[in-house]
């Protein structure tokens, strides 16, 4: 067996790590982390030298709703309590126009946060420019992140991050909401972004682990000068999650790649506390590989379960037809909607659904 | 042409141009002037073409022309910057303004919940809201007509080509009306508005769901019956106003999904979102026309505060 030969060297490249687990990781269990939980899980991060956590509800900021579930807290009580703890890590938050407002940016803010990623649909990016300048105003570290990046060529996803920029974003992320892409696609995407932002721009991506190429694709995005990765501890995300980042870390220390983790650390944090948090196993599964294979964003998994479960039509059938019907994130009130359409069609009767 | 009531459309982009459509079709309305800021506008020379007359001089274009060609109403398409000032000066010279900005100086304006009461007060300014506030208004007002509503949540998905560059640098604004008109106009306690724009071709058709909470265990036969009742009323001025699935009913929750698409004047059937704007609008404008011409009511001169 030869070892893994990268063909740029990344060693001594820095990348800063971006823990997702406490807010993609919301997803997974339906809002349902405590406050109490989240200090545990981020103070640990923080001991772990995690340089940026991520908290909220999984939709972030104005998330909580009925379309995307209440959460057991307030944003703003989550993002007090860990602050409130955090030593080094810098504490980020997640905004996506139309859902969250700059009102509750502003609170976020007030409550301690200092990083936010305001996110669009990869061809929307002028949806986000009063989130983005305001986010610059309050002195924020300010991403500007591409959702659902393999519906978009790579010449459109340079130019979507180019407009992020010019709203005042200083890291542009590609985002690969639904795990559906491989790292060539990944590679073409990054390096059309690096050939047009500034240089002092930074660039980074989130992966999700629906056909396992979470790890593969961040090491293709550092190849292509991406400086930036999310992940979260024991990949606790939606679908079958994000990157895992004890796993990713432990593989920048193998390859040299500068990220400052106590890996060890890191790994305990995964097999001990968030572990025992899941509710199911996050893995790549049926529904979640479905996902993946055919292109459709991870949030909706849980979801579709629940559709199936009420409707009787298998959540694998509901998400293929979302694929098909190109639903983004955000819609997941379109789940339910798919779902008793396929029921009526098979001749279930829905009116009678509890 | 005695019997109609002679209009001004302000903003020749693409809901001025499909409000004459519209108005040219009505009974009771008659579209005269077509005020734009640029001589060179595609809008303004389909306007003519369209038997207007036009200014590119902004509303100071038509000021002088009001009087001599008796304009009554005033639809305002432009944006909530300038409306206050368009409204102000229409309003000196006895003109009723239908704002379609998100400025919402005067009340807001939902034409089968509301509109009567305007119509009665002779209200000078009535705003249109928003499109996702049209589409989905009518079904939380008749869900809490007939039992109280504690939270009215809506989410629009709007398709990518329908939404211009106003809207989207400015989805706060959007946001912010759209969730108080919930509770205003809507009857909810609480409200919440989310947008969602897709860009998937060909383009999606406007979809509207509307969730609402009651205080009490939903009385499913009389919420049926009102909500089926409140959308044959919308079909009267937006045929393309669809039930597609529910009311379902989970517990205090009341889900309800639309679509709508446009009658395709100007702008194409997917953009319902915009049809439904100009439809309201045009439906909101011969009420007060209708009542004028029956002698009913009589546009006041708004003085100067």
């Amino acid at each position: 067996m030869s070892p893994y030969v990268a063909p740029v060297s990344l060693q001594g490249r820095k990348v800063l790590l971006h823990d997702m687990c406490l807010r993609d990781g919301m997803h997974a269990k339906r809002e349902q982390i405590s406050v109490a939980q989240m200090v545990k899980v981020a103070t640990a991060l923080d001991d772990a030298g995690v340089p940026m956590i991520q908290v909220t509800h999984g939709a972030g900021l104005g998330g909580n709703s009925l379309q995307h579930g209440f959460a057991l807290h307030s944003n703003e009580e989550y993002i007090r309590a860990v602050a409130a703890q955090l030593k080094r890590a810098t504490l980020s938050v997640l905004l996506i126009p139309g859902l969250g407002t700059m009102r509750e940016l502003q609170s976020a803010f007030d409550s301690g946060a200092r990083a936010v990623t305001v996110a669009t649909h990869c061809t929307e990016a002028d949806t986000a420019p009063q989130h983005i300048a305001y986010a610059r105003k309050l002195g924020m570290d300010t991403i500007g992140f591409l959702m659902m990046a393999h519906l978009n060529d790579p010449a459109g996803i340079a130019r979507q991050g180019k407009l992020m920029e010019s709203y005042g974003a200083t890291t542009i992320y590609m985002t690969d909401s639904a795990g559906y892409m491989l790292p060539d696609d990944v590679r073409a995407r990054v390096a059309a972004l690096r050939e047009v932002l500034d240089p002092a721009t930074e660039i980074g991506f989130h992966g999700h682990h629906n056909l396992g190429m979470g790890i593969a694709n961040s090491l293709a995005a550092i190849e292509e000068g991406a400086s930036r990765i999310d992940g979260s501890a024991a990949g606790l995300g939606a679908g079958a999650g994000n990157t895992p980042l004890e796993v990713f870390a432990a593989v920048c220390e193998r390859m040299g790649i500068q990220t400052g983790i106590d890996v060890f650390k890191l790994m305990d944090v995964a097999e001990d506390l968030v572990v025992p948090m899941m509710d199911h196993v996050v893995r790549v599964d049926r529904e979640s590989l479905t996902l993946g294979y055919a292109g459709v964003y991870s949030t909706f998994l849980l979801h579709a379960r629940r559709a199936s479960e009420r409707f009787g039509v298998p959540a694998r059938d509901i998400l293929v037809e979302l694929g098909r019907r190109k639903m983004i994130g955000g819609q997941e009130d379109m789940i339910q909607d798919t779902a008793m359409t396929m029921a009526r069609e098979r001749g279930i009767d829905v009116s009678r659904a509890a | 042409m005695a019997n109609k009531i002679r209009c001004a459309l302000i903003g020749s982009g693409n809901i001025g141009t499909d409000l004459i459509y519209k108005i040219q079709r009505s009974p009771v309305l008659e579209p005269v002037w077509m005020v734009g800021i640029d001589a060179a506008s595609e809008g303004l020379a389909r306007a003519r073409e369209m038997g207007l007359k036009t200014t590119a001089e902004g509303v100071d274009g038509l000021l002088p022309h009001v009087r001599e060609d008796g304009i009554q109403i005033a639809f305002d398409a432009t944006s909530a910057y300038v409306h206050a000032e368009n409204s102000r000066k229409l309003n000196a010279l006895g003109v009723m303004m239908i704002d379609l900005t998100p400025a919402a100086i005067g009340p807001l304006c939902v034409p089968p919940v509301n509109l009567r009461e305007h119509a009665d007060r002779v209200e000078m300014n009535v705003n249109m809201i928003s499109c996702a506030g049209q589409a989905t208004i009518p079904i939380v007002a008749a869900v809490s007509r007939v039992q109280p509503v504690d939270y009215a949540e809506i989410v629009a998905s709007l398709s990518s080509r329908s939404i211009g560059p106003g809207t989207r640098a400015n989805l706060d604004e959007f946001t912010y009306t759209t969730s108080s008109a919930l509770c205003a106009v809507g009857g909810a306690r609480r409200g919440k508005a989310l947008a969602v724009i897709n860009p998937a071709e060909p383009p999606m058709i406007m979809r509207n769901t509307v969730y609402c909470l009651t205080d009490e265990e939903p009385d499913r036969e009389r919420i049926n019956a009102s909500v089926l009742a409140m959308i044959a009323e919308v079909q009267k001025y937006v045929p393309g106003y669809k039930l597609v699935n529910g009311p379902d009913y989970n517990g205090k929750r009341v889900t309800v999904f639309l679509e709508v698409e446009g009658l395709g004047d100007y702008l194409p059937r997917y953009a319902g979102n915009l049809d439904i704007m100009t439809a309201a609008a045009a439906r909101t404008a011969e009420m007060f026309a209708a009542e004028i011409l029956a002698g009913k009511i009589q546009l006041n001169v708004v003085e100067a505060a």
